[in-house]
């Protein structure tokens, strides 16, 4: 559904010339939900941007359902794959209400019927008739992320792009869109690329995952692997090692007095 | 073992609004030894609330109240403004979540940290200069006198959030309120950062007071943990025995996080019970 053929997008030129994403393939199979994990800068939202079309620069081939598509896309291109962006509280224009952001992807394709396809999208993702006339800031952050989805579903897209949709949000709404995300590419049999900083979240929605580090893939594994620390790559497990969390050593606790029996930063740095 | 350095009993937090008030704190209580306290709860929950009323950092509009509120054998209820600010950096000091706004864009980084050294000791501008550089290395920033010169944009979040901590820990405070000190950077500067943080406040003999709304990190980082909901502290706990919790709202949090080598097909929902709000067990 989803194919990169060494994918390279840079910016500036001369000495300021950043290659943000080298080289970068990779194949996603329709009803596939596939992950991209990598620290801030590593480039993996820059592939997600160039695969929705919005980096016009790109090189390498894409292609989307089977069918390579350009620098510029068709309509009928953008329709077929959808985003949605980290920052709820950004990513909704913040004059508009609930039903003017979802009505504006209908027009601008010329879908007719809005008002039955709003209503089913509100219903879709678990928001009421109440909340179509309701601006952005009258909605919670789990709401307004609600309202992006289903922007992004209302023309009916069978790519989902997913740009850190829950880190935003608190756990307890984490896990109400992450249940929300599980069924509706279930549903609508969706194809599925995410990309966040957590490996708990991505393992627990997609089977495959390709961890990135200064625009190049370096490791291709499954959730299964991240879950039984099987990978291969040293940064890979080194990211593995930091989503652990922080661990003091036993008995070092609750003495204020205690020199740190180890320097902390040599097991990282 | 500890001494106590703070002592918050039954602290409100009112904001008077034109139709009805907003209660943003209703009753907290907690005391903070040489000890590393970690406050958790979601956005809302009011522990940034509470954070900031030690600092006296809270809008003036705010109508704050409690049957006790000491830092050490000072009265916070009872100190203006003058107090607060001759307290503020001196005896508690506070790391906010994004160095890139809290730090002053127009100032270098070393400067800022010296100018707290400056304002708290009476120091002349070369011992400040020599005491931040000091600072600088001490939270392990390689050549400090180059950091010195760098204003705030020109630093990493990670490097930022040291410098951070470099000028609130200079003037060698009793506490150290941390909100959300990490949340803003990279799962691996994370753990660099709270390893910083740690060291540097044991080696002191500080209280810290770790505000978060990430589970796991306050359950590994932390000695004691109080959870908070809705303007109140529902639970306390040994930070290690988290994952015991009790109250249904802590259960629920933690069950409804994904994790590796765990996975379910769907994530238990928290079903939120109107009994917690009306909950008054805790002392």
């Amino acid at each position: 559904m989803i194919a990169l053929q060494k994918v390279g997008v840079s910016f500036g030129t001369g000495a300021t010339r950043i290659d943000a994403v080298r080289d970068v393939s990779f194949v996603v199979d329709a009803g596939e939900s596939f992950g991209l994990v990598g620290e801030s800068g590593s480039g993996k939202s820059t592939v997600l941007r160039a695969i929705a079309g919005l980096i016009a620069h790109a090189r390498g081939d894409i292609a989307l359902a089977g069918k390579p598509v350009g620098r510029r896309r068709s309509k009928a291109d953008r329709k077929l794959v959808q985003m949605v962006f980290q920052d709820p509280y950004g990513s909704l224009h913040p004059e508009h209400t609930v039903d003017q952001i979802l009505v504006d992807p209908i027009a601008i394709h010329r879908l007719g019927d809005a008002g039955r396809r709003v209503a089913r999208a509100l219903a879709e993702v678990g928001l009421g008739p109440e909340h179509r006339f309701r601006y952005p800031h009258q909605l919670s952050g789990g709401q307004r992320q609600r309202v992006a989805i289903a922007r992004a579903l209302i023309l009916e897209p069978r790519i989902l792009l997913l740009d850190e949709p829950t880190s935003a949000l608190d756990v307890s709404v984490q896990a109400e869109i992450l249940n929300l995300l599980t069924r509706l590419r279930r549903e609508h049999g969706l194809t599925m690329l995410m990309v966040s900083h957590d490996l708990a979240v991505i393992a627990h929605l997609c089977e495959r995952i390709a961890v990135m580090s200064h625009g190049a893939i370096v490791e291709q594994t499954t959730a299964e692997r991240l879950a039984t620390s099987t990978v291969d790559h040293p940064y890979t497990q080194e990211l593995l090692r930091s989503n652990k969390g922080f661990r003091r050593e036993e008995g070092e606790g609750l003495c204020p007095s205690t020199p740190a029996k180890a320097d902390p930063l040599q097991s990282i740095t | 073992m500890s001494d106590t350095l703070l002592t918050v009993r039954d602290l409100r937090v009112v904001y008077p609004g034109e139709q009805e008030a907003f209660v943003a704190l209703r009753g907290v209580g907690f005391t903070l030894g040489r000890e590393r306290l970690g406050i958790v709860g979601e956005s809302g929950s009011g522990k940034s609330t509470a954070g900031r009323a030690i600092m006296g950092l809270l809008p003036r509009s705010a109508r704050i109240e409690a049957s006790e509120l000491r830092l050490g054998t000072t009265d916070l209820l009872r100190l203006d403004e003058r107090g607060f600010r001759r307290l503020r950096g001196k005896r508690v000091a506070m790391v906010l979540q994004d160095p890139r706004y809290a730090l002053n864009p127009m100032m270098t980084v070393g400067r800022q940290i010296a100018e707290t050294h400056r304002t708290h000791l009476r120091s002349t501008a070369a011992a400040a200069r020599k005491a931040a550089l000091a600072m600088l290395e001490a939270v392990r920033l390689h050549d400090p006198a180059r950091v010195y010169d760098l204003y705030p944009h020109e630093v990493s979040g990670g490097m930022g959030q040291r410098a951070m901590i470099a000028m609130m820990l200079i003037a060698d405070p009793e506490i150290l309120i941390a909100d959300e000190p990490t949340s803003a950077l990279d799962a691996t500067v994370q753990l660099q950062v709270l390893a910083i943080l740690d060291e540097l406040v044991r080696r002191r003999g500080m209280g810290l007071i770790l505000i978060s709304h990430n589970l796991h990190l306050v359950s590994g980082f932390c000695d004691r943990v109080l959870v908070m909901y809705a303007g109140r502290v529902v639970e306390t706990c040994v930070a290690s025995r988290l994952a015991e919790a009790r109250h249904p709202y802590t259960r629920g949090l933690l069950a409804s996080l994904p994790e590796l080598g765990h996975r379910r097909p769907e994530l238990p929902q928290l079903q939120r019970d109107p009994a917690w709000l009306a909950d008054t067990a805790f002392p």
